[in-house]
C-alpha cells in the first residue's frame, strides 16, 4: 500500500479511491440527481405549456434527459463493475461484503453501536467500514441494478418490440412484475429508495468526516485518505 | 363435404367483389401487406372451415356485443355465422339438450380440430362461497370448459376474464374466478389472449380469420397476446401524443385543456402502460375511442386493471402496505422519516461532541 507521510500533520495518508472511481462516483452523483428530478416530473408533469403543440416539447426533453442520463447511469455502472476487476482491492468492495466473516459482522455491529452513541470511539478504517459496506451493497449496489432492469423495461415499450431494450429487458421484466403499471410503480419506489440511500450517505460522509478518525469527502475529491490519529486500521492489508 | 368460407359467403349473397374487398381490409387489419390480400382469398375459398365451439363462463357478455357490431359487415357475416353453425349459447337458436349435444357431436367428429373460443371464466372456489354459480346445462361450467378444452385444437381466451380474470377476478375474488391458462387440468392446446374489455371487434375477427384463412396461430408475445393487435401501446398511436410530448395536460374534465383535446395523461391516462389497438383501429366502425371522446384510458386490456387504484390517478395505488398509498405517498414519508432521523441524530451527535470536547477541557 502506498503511504506517504504527511508533514503537516504528520499522520499517514494512503491512497484509497483512484481516479476512473473517484470520477464515476461524481458523475453518478449527477446522473442520479438528474434521473430523480426528472423521473418526479415525468410522474407529475408540470403544469400545462401555453400555445400549440407544435411550438412546445417540454416534456419531450425532460424525458430526454431522463433517458440520456439513464444511459450514462447504466454505461457507469457497468465501468463500476469492469473497474472492480482492474481496479485496487478498495474498489471491489462495496461488491462484496464479507458476509462469511464473523469479524466483519462485529464490525457491523460495532459500526452500529457508534451510530447509537454507545461506543465513544469508531473504529478507523482504511476502505469502507463493514456497516457503510452493508449500506452500499445493499442500497446502493441493488438499488442500482433494479432501477436499471425495470428502468430499461419501461423504455423498451417505447423504442418497441423487435428493440434490444425491448428483448432484453421488456419482454421479461412486464410480465414478472404483472403489467407495465406495476413496473412504473417499483421503478419510482426505487426512486426513493437511492434518494433514501443519498441522505443518509450524504449525512454519515459529512458527520464521519467532522467524528471519525479518518477523512471521507476529501478522500473522494483526492482519492487520498487521511487519519486522525497514528494508531493501526482494522482492514490493514 | 364441409362447406368452404367461400362457399358460405356465397350463400348469404356477397358478391365476388364485395368478398375481396373483405380479404384486402383484414390483410390491412393484420398488417400483412396487400400481397397476402389473395392469400387469405385462396386460403377462405379452398379451405373447409373449421368448426368453433364458443363458450361462456363468468361474464358479462360485452365480448360478443363487440364481436357482432364487427365495423365492416362482412367480418360479422362471415365468421359469425360460420361459427354459429356449431355452439354459442348466447345467439344460437338452439336451446336445451339440443343445443348441449350439439357439443358432444363436434368433441367427436373434430377431435382436436375445432377451436375452442372461451368468453369468460370459471369460478374455481364455489366452496368458499357455500353456493353454486354458473351452471350451465345442470353442470358446472368448470366441467364444460374442461371437457370441450381436453379435445381442442386452440383456445381463443376472449377478452380480459378469459385472458387475466377481470372484474371478477378482482380483489376479493369470492368466485375464485380464474383466467382459463390458469385452470388446472386446462390440457395442452395452444391459448391466444385476445384481452380487453371487451375487445375491439374488428381485433376478435382479424384474430379468428387469421387463424381459419391460415390455418396457424398468429405470432403470439410472451403474455400470449397476438403481436399484430398487441405489440405496442394506445400512448405509441395516441392521436392527442404531440400534446404529451408538448407537455400540454388536461387537469381536470371539463376546463380549457380539455376542450383542446390535449394529453390526458394528468387524468390517469393508461395509455402508456396499456397494450391494445384502440388507437390506430378505434371502435364502432373507426368512429372513436375512448380518448377521442376525452375520457382517459382506464387500461381495460391489462392484466389486474381493476386492482391497481383508480382509473384517475396517474400514479396508482399499492396494495402491498396494506394501506391505499401511491408510491410518492410512501417514497415521500420514507424520505421524511429518513429526513428528521437524520436531523435528529446529527443534533445527537453535535450534543454528544459538545460534552466530549467539554471533558477533554476540564
Amino acid at each position: 500500500m502506498t503511504t506517504k507521510p504527511n508533514a503537516e500533520h504528520l499522520e499517514p495518508a494512503v491512497y484509497v479511491y483512484e481516479a476512473p472511481l473517484r470520477l464515476w462516483h461524481w458523475i453518478n452523483a449527477l446522473s442520479v440527481t438528474v434521473l430523480a428530478l426528472t423521473g418526479w416530473f415525468i410522474a407529475s408533469p408540470l403544469p400545462t405549456m401555453p400555445g400549440e403543440a407544435i411550438d412546445n416539447y417540454l416534456m419531450g426533453y425532460i424525458r430526454f434527459a431522463h433517458f440520456a442520463a439513464a444511459y450514462i447511469f447504466a454505461v457507469g455502472f457497468l465501468f463500476r463493475i469492469y473497474w472492480a476487476f482492474v481496479g485496487n482491492h478498495h474498489a471491489r468492495q462495496i461488491f462484496l461484503p464479507s458476509i462469511f466473516n464473523k469479524e466483519w459482522w462485529c464490525g457491523v455491529l460495532h459500526e452500529l453501536k457508534w451510530y447509537l452513541f454507545l461506543t465513544k470511539e469508531p473504529r478507523k478504517y482504511l476502505g469502507h467500514n463493514p456497516m457503510a459496506t452493508l449500506a452500499m451493497h445493499l442500497m446502493l449496489v441493488w438499488g442500482t441494478v433494479f432501477l436499471i432492469i425495470t428502468g430499461f423495461a419501461l423504455y423498451g415499450e417505447g423504442t418497441g418490440m423487435g428493440s434490444w431494450q425491448y428483448t432484453l429487458f421488456s419482454s421479461w421484466v412486464i410480465p414478472l412484475f404483472g403489467q407495465s403499471q406495476d413496473v412504473h410503480t417499483w421503478h419510482h419506489l426505487g426512486m426513493w429508495y437511492i434518494v433514501i440511500f443519498a441522505i443518509i450517505h450524504i449525512y454519515v460522509a459529512i458527520r464521519e468526516d467532522i467524528m471519525s478518525r479518518q477523512s471521507m469527502i476529501s478522500t473522494m475529491i483526492s482519492g487520498w485518505r487521511m487519519f486522525k490519529d497514528v494508531r493501526d486500521t482494522e482492514d490493514k492489508r | 363435404m364441409i362447406e368452404t368460407f367461400y362457399d358460405v359467403m356465397r350463400r348469404q349473397g356477397i358478391t365476388r367483389r364485395s368478398f375481396l374487398k373483405y380479404c384486402s381490409l383484414t390483410a390491412a387489419a393484420m398488417g400483412l401487406g396487400p400481397s397476402f390480400a389473395p392469400k387469405i382469398a385462396y386460403a377462405m375459398e379452398t379451405k373447409p372451415r373449421i368448426p368453433v365451439l364458443w363458450l361462456h363462463g363468468l361474464e358479462c357478455t360485452c365480448c360478443s356485443e363487440s364481436f357482432i357490431r364487427s365495423a365492416h359487415p362482412l367480418a360479422k357475416d362471415v365468421i359469425l355465422s360460420m361459427i354459429s353453425l356449431d355452439y354459442d349459447s348466447l345467439i344460437m337458436a338452439a336451446a336445451g339438450h339440443q343445443a348441449e349435444s350439439i357439443i358432444d357431436e363436434i368433441i367427436e367428429k373434430y377431435k382436436g380440430n375445432y377451436i375452442l373460443a372461451c368468453e369468460g371464466n370459471p369460478g374455481l372456489d364455489q366452496d368458499k362461497t357455500g353456493g353454486m354459480s354458473c351452471i350451465v346445462g345442470g353442470k358446472p361450467f368448470t366441467d364444460q370448459l374442461l371437457r370441450v378444452a381436453k379435445d381442442a385444437k386452440a383456445i381463443i381466451s376472449w377478452g380480459s376474464c378469459a385472458s387475466w380474470g377481470c372484474v371478477q377476478a378482482a380483489k376479493p375474488n369470492p368466485t375464485g374466478a380464474t383466467p382459463i391458462h390458469k385452470v388446472p387440468g386446462i390440457g395442452n392446446a395452444p391459448i391466444i389472449k385476445v384481452p380487453g374489455c371487451p375487445p375491439i371487434a374488428e381485433v376478435m375477427t382479424g384474430v379468428v380469420t387469421y387463424m381459419l384463412t391460415f390455418d396457424r396461430l398468429p405470432t403470439l408475445d410472451r403474455q400470449g397476446r397476438p403481436l399484430m393487435f398487441y405489440s405496442q401501446r394506445i400512448h405509441d398511436k395516441c392521436y392527442r401524443r404531440s400534446h404529451f410530448d408538448a407537455g400540454q395536460f388536461v387537469e381536470k374534465f371539463d376546463d380549457e385543456a380539455a376542450r383542446k383535446g390535449y394529453c390526458l395523461y394528468k387524468m390517469g391516462c393508461k395509455g402508456p402502460t396499456t397494450y391494445n389497438a384502440c388507437s390506430t383501429i378505434r371502435w364502432n366502425g373507426g368512429l372513436s375511442f375512448p380518448i377521442q371522446a376525452g375520457h382517459p384510458c382506464i387500461g381495460c386490456s391489462e392484466d389486474g386493471f381493476w386492482d391497481k387504484g383508480s382509473f384517475y390517478d396517474r400514479m396508482t395505488s399499492i396494495d402491498h402496505f396494506g394501506i391505499e398509498a401511491n408510491a410518492d405517498q410512501v417514497g415521500i414519508a420514507a424520505t421524511a422519516a429518513v429526513g428528521v432521523g437524520v436531523a435528529a441524530h446529527a443534533a445527537a451527535s453535535a450534543v454528544k461532541r459538545a460534552q466530549q470536547k467539554g471533558d477533554q477541557e476540564q
